[in-house]
């Protein structure tokens, strides 16, 4: 108990562990901060900057920042909001996100957050940036379009598959999902249990065979808005 | 041509150790040697230092001096920087383009020639300026462009290329370049007379503690930029847990428009690696590495030569200058092309082998750096105020410049002026005193810091050159009344969009977004409403991007829109009738015709 440390977070005073994160911390007490790259069994990244949140009125990242003693956190401000919404809506224009015909529809986090976050069409313009496709493994194919380069299937495949598939090329607007091979993907020892396959919070990596197993209609985000199962422990911690 | 390659690498590869953190000396040494790294060559050097192909793919692809591709015998680098293109490159570029056939990124049919485009070459001074190869070829014009093409194809070698030596140790025959220095004006720190191992002897009779003291007594603060108070930095370094520590020099100079830090590599090198030493004894390191941007590789030789008469002199190696104990030596790390790779963290993955992303802080490098060592980064010119305050003392440099930025400044200054080059200024000088001695003409706008610093007007001619009013790393570019701030911020977005690691989303997708519709208001399709949509996105990008570039990248819009905000308005109309200005309908027909491959019935002409 008493190497517990306490920081507020929108005014209301949370207790965490030193060393953790400010997410972390938040995700225990029931407070729900967005984020798109982060995973509960992945290590911090911190490209996506969804989690972008105020610590004594400095911009961090709540994924990646660590909790100390007395901090202020502003994490639901209208201002904090307004960039989310923004970095959510540069994520749609620059991929190609046909929602309404996407497999991942209601299982997508990057879709769900959207919603949760109240974005509509996007201000900015639609890139319309190339993209391609590989289905050449027989379980498993990756569509470019959709991926929002967090890294999750590059740090599962490291850090949680023992394996090393993923990496990324190139760099800025150029970015991409690389795989270990001089070919494709069906040429790397990539396995559909993955966890780097199941990881992917968009409809980028996915199953071959299972698309619609699931109505729309019926899925994760259908019932009930992202970060509803971490609100939930707010009522469980009282 | 296979096995060759094999065995190629095989011995490249074992060279360096075998190591895959020496990825940068392995990929560099192929691409020179076979003009690309291969697929096939990636898989041979991954088997070799046990890595992963995909790892060594993710390497190549980011650095823009690396390629998959072949590239021709002789790459021709054209810097295509704001300040070379006043100073006519369109028109070199045009003779190129002649002279060989071909267009930017292509390479001649008989492999010989490459033509690329490239940012900043650190030599605004003496624009237009090229990289073949190695070779740094200043002043260009369309004659001297055709006869660089001329000579190569006769000579096959870019080394005969300069016949006119510039002045200082440019003409030593280990530099052996055309680049002129341009100092115009030589102040009491950087280009004060400095015996070798005269601070250093200083340093090592005082305690590793003390010198620390006397650095934070003289208020140092970083050249690199951010003006870090540099023995603060040293402090943590230093109290850090870990055995091993290590001073590196940024000496990347990546920002647009900065060049002193190639002069002072030129014509002050011990005075640097003086000042790296005594790092080394402050902070308790045994490790120094110099990170030297590609593009000033041919220092390269002339460098190596001084540490080595260093090493001759006990001023580097085992018991420097008799201390028992204090073994210190320094490396020179090449880079690859990437300006991401002067900010710090970015630099230090680039040291390990790695693609030059930014790390994620905490940690800061002081506790956990290269090779997680407690790692302290500091710029060329700081280390050697740190050498001069040693010898001169703290209070010397204390009363030099501004209460908060003590000491000297190196800027180098370039554009409109007659007196382009390199001056070493007391901080806190007027804006308008020190474009005077530049000898501005008409100066209009001058962007202070680079494309990451701020565009200013005549109304900020007043204010002074420090860390907490107009500050800069050293970069100047002077701009008349003929510019135009739009183009100017253009260009600069460019160089942004270019330069992102592509890391993290709003650097990344933002800095895009930002240039298309500075783009849209160029050609006069832009309303009122575009200039608070620049605001709000130039916010979003500057508040949540993951490190310096993308925190400063809407600088340019942003700083053009404040100063002058009048140019923007000039160009953008109310939109009456509500249409999207962007949506050309017929070009939408276009392409719908094209996808269904027919004649359009309804909207026929
Ligand atoms: C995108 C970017 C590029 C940078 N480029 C350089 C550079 O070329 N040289 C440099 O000394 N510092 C550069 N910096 C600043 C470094 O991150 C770091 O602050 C500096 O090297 C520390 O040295 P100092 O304390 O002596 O200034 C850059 C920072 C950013 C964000
Ligand atoms: S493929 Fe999926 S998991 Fe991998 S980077 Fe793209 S969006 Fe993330
Ligand atoms: S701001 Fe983000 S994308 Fe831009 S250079 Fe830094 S880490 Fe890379
Ligand atoms: S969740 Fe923190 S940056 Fe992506």
């Amino acid at each position: 108990m008493s190497d517990k440390i306490k920081f507020t977070i929108d005014g209301v005073e949370v207790e965490a562990t030193p060393g953790q994160t400010i997410m972390q911390a938040a995700d225990e007490a029931g407070v729900y901060i967005p984020r798109l790259c982060a995973h509960k069994d992945l290590l911090p990244f911190g490209s996506c900057r969804v989690c972008t949140v105020m610590v004594n009125d400095r911009p961090q990242a709540a994924c990646t920042q660590p909790v100390s003693a007395g901090m202020s956190v502003e994490s639901e401000t209208e201002e904090i909001r307004q960039i989310r919404v923004n970095l959510i809506e540069m994520l749609f224009v620059e991929g190609n996100h046909y929602c309404p015909f996407c497999e991942k529809s209601g299982n997508c986090e990057l879709q769900a957050l959207g919603y949760r976050l109240g974005m509509l069409a996007p201000k900015y313009p639609y890139m319309f940036n190339k993209h391609d496709v590989d289905a050449s493994h027989p379980d498993i194919y990756i569509d470019h379009n959709r991926c929002i380069l967090c890294a999750r299937c590059v740090r599962s495949s490291k850090e949680l598959d023992g394996k090393n598939v993923f990496q990324f090329v190139g760099r800025g607007i150029h970015k991409k999902v690389a795989f270990n091979s001089d070919t494709n993907l069906g040429a790397t020892d990539v396995s559909v249990t993955d966890k780097a396959i199941e990881n992917c919070p968009v409809g980028a990596i996915l199953k071959k065979g299972v698309g619609y197993s699931v109505p729309i209609g019926k899925r994760m985000y259908d019932t009930q808005p992202i970060g509803s199962d971490i609100e939930a422990r707010k009522a469980t911690a009282k | 041509m296979a096995e060759n390659l094999e065995k190629a690498i095989r011995e490249i590869c074992e060279l360096n150790g075998n190591d895959h953190t020496r990825m940068m000396d392995i990929v560099r040494e192929v691409q020179q040697r076979f003009g690309r790294v291969s697929s096939e060559a990636m898989d041979f050097i991954a088997d070799a230092v046990n890595s992963h192909r995909v790892e060594v793919e993710s390497v190549v692809s980011f650095y823009s001096f690396l390629s998959e591709k072949q590239k021709g015998k002789f790459v021709i680098r054209l810097c295509n920087d704001v300040i070379d293109k006043m100073h006519g490159v369109d028109n070199v570029a045009q003779a190129f383009r002649e002279e060989l056939g071909i267009d930017f990124g292509e390479s001649t049919p008989d492999g010989k020639f490459t033509l690329e485009w490239t940012a900043c070459i650190g030599m605004c001074d003496q624009a237009p300026a090229a990289l073949v190869n190695d070779k740094m070829i200043t002043r260009l014009s369309t004659d001297s462009a055709r006869e660089i093409i001329k000579s190569l194809k006769a000579n096959g070698d870019e080394n005969r290329l300069t016949h006119l030596l510039g002045d200082g140790n440019n003409a030593n025959l280990l530099v052996n370049s055309m680049v002129n220095n341009n100092i115009r004006e030589e102040g009491p720190v950087i280009f004060a007379k400095l015996d070798a191992g005269k601070a250093l002897h200083k340093a090592l009779a005082m305690s590793a503690v003390e010198v620390i003291k006397d650095v934070k007594t003289a208020r140092l603060r970083g050249r690199g930029g951010a003006g870090f108070p540099t023995g603060m930095k040293w402090e943590f370094t230093r109290a850090a847990e870990g055995d091993e520590k290590v001073v590196i020099c940024n000496a990347d100079e990546g920002e647009p428009g900065t060049f002193k830090d190639r002069v002072v590599l030129t014509e002050r090198p011990d005075l640097m690696f003086e000042g790296m030493t005594i790092a080394g004894y402050a902070i308790g390191a045994q490790t120094g590495v110099v990170y030297l941007r590609a593009e000033y590789a041919y220092l390269r030789a002339f460098l190596e030569s001084v540490l080595a008469d260093r090493r001759n002199n006990n001023l580097l190696g085992n018991n420097i200058l008799g201390k028992e104990g204090f073994n210190f030596d320094i490396r020179i790390q090449m880079g690859a092309g990437a300006y991401i790779c002067g900010e710090e963290t970015a630099l230090i993955s680039s040291c390990e082998g790695l693609r030059g992303d930014p790390k994620n802080r905490p940690p800061f490098p002081a506790q956990k750096g290269y090779l997680a060592n407690p790692t302290s980064v500091n710029n060329v010119e700081t280390f050697c105020c740190v050498a001069q305050i040693l010898d001169k003392g703290a209070g010397w440099f204390a009363e030099m410049g501004s209460t908060g930025s003590t000491g000297t400044k190196l800027l180098s200054i370039s554009g409109d002026c007659t007196r382009p080059g390199v001056y070493e200024l007391p901080f806190g000088i007027l804006v308008g005193d020190m474009l005077e001695k530049a000898g501005a003409e008409n100066p209009y706008a001058v962007q202070v810091g680079g494309p990451s610093g701020q565009l200013i007007g005549k109304a900020d001619f007043q204010r002074t050159i420090c860390y907490d009013d107009v500050a800069t790393g050293g970069s100047v570019m002077i701009f008349n009344e003929d510019r135009n701030p739009l183009e100017i911020a253009h260009e600069f977005m460019e160089f942004f969009c270019e330069e992102s690691c592509g890391y993290c989303t709003p650097c990344r997708a933002g800095n895009e977004l930002i240039k298309e519709r500075l783009e849209v208001i160029m050609k006069g399709e832009g309303t009122p409403e575009d200039l608070d949509y620049l605001e709000q996105l130039g916010k979003t990008v500057a508040v949540s991007s993951r490190c310096g570039l993308g925190q400063t990248s809407p600088n340019p819009v942003l700083s053009s829109l404040k100063n002058f905000r009048g140019e923007y308005e000039k160009l953008v109309k109310e939109n009456k009738d509500g249409m999207q200005r962007t949506f050309d309908i017929h070009k939408a027909l276009a392409t719908g015709e094209e996808l269904q491959g027919r004649k359009s019935v309804i909207y026929a002409d």
